[in-house]
């Protein structure tokens, strides 16, 4: 049904151009959110489409679109997806819906403005998913932060501008490194073709300074220790959308790179810096778990969580060599790299219901001190349930998605080392412990004070929102296969490119 | 046997927590139990056909349901695997819990949270179903995780009580640390089998066997011992096991039903389910077989010192329950595993029995749990006092009795053991019926005998508790009796067949097996042993102390302060695990974060480099001041500079 149509493109540009007409035209009028919330789902049952049409089979890109952009320096309209785009760009466009529907009573102020710039980021950040040119990978890598720098500083707290321009410093100082990563690959391979990178030969150092360029980048965005710091400023600051998005999409971006471009274009540098890599990642899974414990700001704790979440998306990528190295007979190498993806769009649904969960109390006591609340159960009995459920989700407990990545990386980390299993199996017991002594001081227990005493339960759009994300979560808890059945080929694909040396 | 069988076993009473948990506002409180009980009634009725197909039919069943996840070669399944074991262990679970689930209409009669209630107590007995009918490690660990949620729940089921919330939070961590050791231990599996199929693992155990890993370099260890041990640390936080044990008494906050089902009966007894499940693996390595024994031989008889000092009656209990636990752990460390599962059953109609009985005697108590504060209830409530003394007698092994039986063939086989470890085993556990023994009577004499203590609140009497409390307690008394008399099959018999391997140098049992000639010769041979006069010896002690001269523990209280005051911290567990674990890590978490967050990346690096280049501009703007006379004279002096440089 959809295989006639530039279904990539219109992903693209759909959201973009209705979120500029919305930005234009919607100031004041009663059908700007509608419009936003029609253009959001459209985008969404497009995205469906990808995920039925594709071929999961074949490691090739699908869906592609090709046209020539400046032919002067050789940059192409080059899109595609395989089986780790995919599942970003739907987890993109579901997010976007949710995201909309979240802020449909609570931005009172320009929220055409609001909607638009959501909208504009979602056809970006599936430009990013879908790029297969590395000049256009890098313009919407970068035209991304613009919408959520200006949300952020718009909508954002008090304290919104240094986050924003912490926020803004931070990754472009990544991205300058990966400008100068991708020209130097184009004078090697002589086309801009991300494809093309992957296939060409390359000397050692050159494969390390790429490393290291890409891991300023991406590891910014992820944001792996010691460059996390922009993370939970951007969170505690950010309206709640904005959190949603952040967490759910723009942090998978520098998961996605280590994919598409460290891993398969220095594969021989990716193993000698692996200590590098997965030191790193289990500091983030360690160091940030102890620091999440003692946060008093939700925002902060969840932001820190994430940090912690996405230690193991890049434990998962970097210990295969050691896998392999092993010659286990678990399957560790393809556990890792799953285990990663599958914890990346786990975390998107997982943290973006958390930072929801945050702002649904924030939305009526305008606060986010951990003290400032206790025994909200009482008072919200269907929030109390959500927000129990989501907790033991981020704690990753089995039957939610969350269970499902960090079981399959620590499996897979056993066979790289038992001391990296033993580290990232920490995160069972810390995990736990931020997350439930949280719901400890602001769930349960007598109700606190007039405040939370004054709270209303959730209302119907709220139910529909958590409700929807409780769903995915568990389904995917409970079912994992078909979420993983489109990556298999690309993984298996992947694994073989970074097996094979290019020096 | 069929997968819809099973599948309906499991199913009913998710379908049942569903409806009370999700639509007990609109179907009611009525609706709401009739739900749950049916659903477990049905899981019930079935699975003691199940049991019935294999028993008698000699069925197994060993089926994928659904592939959960498939990876490369590897296939992650949900499956069901139904041997002697499992079908013995679905019987006991749905028995007990239906026996719950219909107490509770009694006991949590008045609760605001009703059926909130009954969906948890039936979605704990999906959970362990799930758990015991598993066919791999995955869903092992599914179902392990799963019961621990619901007694998170439970244990702060009244959550606005500061002590509920604090010992569930405490709970779930100290389980988590279990479950971090269980999880390495599932993944040692992975590594090394290449599958986490319980079938494919166990034919591939001798392979294990021979393999060696490095942890520390330079040190090899034995790939089979290191995944035991992490399997069993699993065990250890489910069924509370020194020093994972903490959180098992502070479990007493829950509602006293799921005291009894969860962390009496059912749950508490998954690590010794796993472990005899894992018995192909665990017969491969004495190191991990010596390490549970002398775990459970500490357990069976430092948790049973406190049981004598506890004042709570739930507490009491517990502890009790702690110290019988601990035997069932060093029965499966002695390879004695029948031995260990068949305490495992008839602990679980017991105990289950005893909970139910304290709670019978809290709502007459009007939750009154100070034992200090009963006594002479013997006459007002008489159904609870005859199954109370049957279910006491039942815990102390009195011959004839359920856990006699059990109880005794454990010491048997621990006494006929030869692992490391063994000779200290046997001392604690012989002690330990002494103890077991004066505890229980302390507990039944003060509650049911001697002089009320109790406040009448005016003219109220105590009564005996309706009979939807009562009923449970009779259908519990009978198999606390009767059960033991499987000893003969289940013990001794081939009952388990495949389902528990033994190695022929561990099988402690078989020797017995030769010398058992029915029920009657073991109890004759019970009376003339030495556990049945210590136990004798505990209840004339209990009978002495607290009948006939209740001025003598205070007496010795006082002149064993140190002793009492180091039994009435609980030998320091908690306080070390507060100040040093739960003080220590918000420690380094304030560290980390303060000094490494705060100061160092984002104090030096991120907002250093911002002043850095801050100042260097404030410093460059110096210069350019727009006033001529600035520029003229930086003229001046440079060329004064430059003139000096070429003339000299």
């Amino acid at each position: 049904m959809f295989t006639d149509l530039p279904l990539l493109s219109l992903l693209i540009w759909l959201p973009v151009l209705g979120g500029l007409f919305v930005l234009v035209y919607g100031d004041k009028n009663p059908w700007a959110k509608p419009l936003s919330l029609l253009i959001a789902v459209a985008s969404l049952v497009l995205s469906i489409g990808l995920y039925t049409g594709f071929d999961s089979s074949t490691h090739q890109m699908q869906f592609v679109e090709k046209m020539s952009w400046i032919t002067a320096f050789d940059i192409n309209y080059s899109l595609g997806v395989d089986g780790f785009s995919m599942p970003l760009i739907i987890l993109t466009t579901f997010s976007t819906v949710i995201v909309v529907l979240a802020g449909w009573d609570v931005i009172k102020d320009r929220s055409n403005q609001y909607m638009a710039a959501f909208l504009i980021m979602e056809g970006l950040m599936i430009a990013v998913f879908s790029a297969l040119d590395a000049i256009l990978f890098y313009v919407f890598f970068e035209a991304m932060l613009i919408p959520l720098f200006l949300v952020i500083g718009i909508w954002g707290g008090p304290n919104r501008v240094y986050a924003t321009i912490k926020f803004f410093l931070y990754t472009l100082f990544g991205s300058v490194f990966l400008l100068l990563a991708l020209l130097y690959l184009h004078h090697v391979a002589g086309s801009f073709e991300i494809l093309d990178f992957h296939n060409v030969s390359l000397s050692m150092p050159e494969q390390i300074y790429l490393f290291l360029a890409f891991l300023i980048a991406f590891a910014v965005k992820v944001p792996m220790w010691p460059v996390h710091t922009w993370l939970p400023d951007a969170h505690v600051e950010a309206p709640t959308g904005g959190s949603v998005i952040l967490a759910a999409i723009t942090l998978k971006i520098g998961g996605y790179g280590f994919l598409r471009f460290a891993l398969p274009i220095a594969p021989d540098a990716s193993m000698a810096l692996d200590w590098l890599m997965i030191g790193l990642s289990l500091t983030a899974v360690v160091y940030i778990g102890f620091v999440a414990l003692v946060q008093t700001d939700l925002k902060k704790l969840i932001a820190y969580s994430s940090i912690a979440h996405m230690g193991f998306v890049t434990l998962g990528m970097f210990i295969i060599f050691r896998i392999f190295a092993n010659s286990a007979t678990g399957n560790g190498a393809e556990l890792a790299i799953e285990g990663a993806m599958v914890q990346m769009i786990s975390h998107g649904f997982i943290a973006a219901a958390m930072f929801l969960c945050v702002g649904v109390l924030y939305d009526r006591m305008h606060t986010r001190e951990i003290s400032a609340y206790g025994g909200v159960i009482n008072t919200m009995p269907k929030f109390a349930g959500f927000a129990v459920f989501f907790a033991m989700a981020n704690a990753g407990l089995p039957g939610t998605s969350g269970f499902v990545g960090e079981f399959m990386v620590i499996l897979a980390a056993f066979q790289a080392d038992f001391w990296f299993a033993f580290l990232a199996a920490t995160t069972l017991i810390l995990g736990a412990a931020y997350t439930l002594w949280m719901v400890k001081r602001v769930i349960f227990g007598d109700v606190a004070n007039d405040n939370v005493a004054k709270l209303t339960d959730i209302n119907r759009r709220e139910f529909f929102i958590l409700a929807t994300l409780a769903l995915i979560v568990l389904v995917i808890g409970v079912w994992p296969a078909p979420v993983t059945e489109v990556m298999h080929a690309s993984v298996e694909h992947l694994l073989t490119q970074v097996s094979q040396s290019k020096l | 046997m069929t997968q819809n069988l099973l599948l309906s076993i499991a199913l009913a009473p998710l379908i049942g927590s569903i409806i009370a948990g999700l639509f007990g506002k609109q179907v009611g409180k009525e609706w709401s139990h009739r739900a749950a009980i049916a659903g477990v009634a049905i899981a019930f009725i079935l699975s003691a056909w199940v049991l019935k197909l294999v028993v008698v039919d000699g069925q197994t069943y060993n089926q994928q349901v659904y592939q959960w996840l498939q990876v490369g070669s590897l296939s992650l399944e949900v499956g069901f695997m139904v041997d002697a074991l499992t079908a013995m262990m679905m019987v006991v679970v749905t028995f007990v819990s239906l026996m719950v689930h219909i107490y509770t209409i009694g006991y949590m009669h008045d609760d605001d949270g009703y059926a909130r209630f009954f969906s948890y107590i039936s979605l704990f007995t999906f959970a362990m179903l799930m758990l015991v009918m598993a066919n791999n490690f995955m869903q092992l660990f599914f179902g392990w995780e799963a019961v621990g949620l619901v007694s998170y729940l439970l244990i702060g089921f009244w959550y606005k009580k500061p002590t509920a919330i604090y010992a569930n939070l405490k709970a779930f961590l100290v389980n988590r640390v279990g479950d971090f050791g269980f999880l390495l231990g599932i993944a040692g599996v992975l590594m090394y089998a290449g599958s986490l199929d319980y079938v494919e693992v166990f034919t591939q155990a001798p392979a294990i066997s021979e393999k060696t890993m490095t942890i520390f370099s330079g040190t090899d260890w034995s790939v089979m011992s290191v995944i035991c041990i992490l399997l069993f640390i699993g065990a250890m936080g489910k069924s509370a096991q020194v020093p994972l044990h903490v959180w098992l008494p502070d479990s007493m906050e829950g509602p006293t039903p799921i005291s009894a089902l969860i962390h009496a009966a059912t749950m508490v007894t998954a690590g010794i389910f796993m472990v005899t499940r894992m018995s192909p693996l665990f017969e491969f390595s004495e190191t991990a077989l010596s390490f549970v024994l002398v775990i459970g031989a500490i357990t069976a008889l430092f948790m049973g010192f406190l049981g004598l000092i506890q004042n709570d009656i739930k507490r009491v209990i517990a502890y009790s329950t702690l110290s019988q636990l601990g035997y069932m752990t060093v029965a499966l460390g002695a390879s004695a595993y029948a031995a260990g599962v068949f305490h495992l059953m008839t602990h679980a109609f017991f105990k289950a029995l005893l909970f139910l009985g304290a709670g019978s005697v809290i709502i007459a108590m009007h939750h009154e749990q100070d034992i200090r504060k009963m006594g002479g209830l013997k006459k007002y409530m008489p159904i609870t006092y005859w199954t109370g003394l049957i279910g006491s007698l039942a815990l102390i092994g009195f011959p004839g009795f359920a856990g006699f039986f059990s109880k005794d063939s454990i010491i048997e086989a621990v006494h006929a053991s030869h692992i490391p470890g063994s000779g200290f085993a046997y001392f604690a556990v012989i002690v330990g019926v002494f103890i077991t023994a004066l505890y229980s009577f302390r507990l039944f004499f003060l509650v049911f005998h001697g002089k009320e203590r109790f406040d009448t609140h005016g003219d109220h009497v105590p009564h005996e508790s309706p009979a939807v409390v009562t009923l449970p307690l009779i259908l519990l008394a009978i198999p606390s009796v009767t059960a033991g008399y499987f000893i003969g099959t289940m013990v001794f018999g081939d009952f388990f067949g495949n389902a528990i391997i033994v190695h022929t140098e561990h099988d402690v049992l078989a020797h017995h097996a030769e010398s058992y000639h029915g029920v009657i010769g073991f109890i004759l041979h019970g009376v003339t042993a030495l556990p049945f006069w210590l136990a004798m010896a505990g209840v004339a002690t209990a009978y002495y102390l607290y009948m006939l001269r209740p001025d003598l523990p205070t007496k010795i209280q006082q002149r064993f302060k140190y002793l009492h005051c180091v039994l009435e911290n609980k030998y320091g567990f908690d306080d070390f695990n507060q100040t040093v674990f739960a003080g220590g890590a918000r420690k380094v978490g304030q560290l980390l974060w303060q000094v490494g967050d705060k100061t160092v990346i984002d104090g030096a690096a991120v907002n250093g480099t911002a002043k850095l280049i801050g100042f260097t501009s404030k410093m460059l703007r110096q210069i350019q001041s727009g006033y001529l006379y600035h520029y003229a004279f930086a003229m001046i002096i440079g060329l004064w500079l430059l003139l000096t440089y070429f003339v000299v």
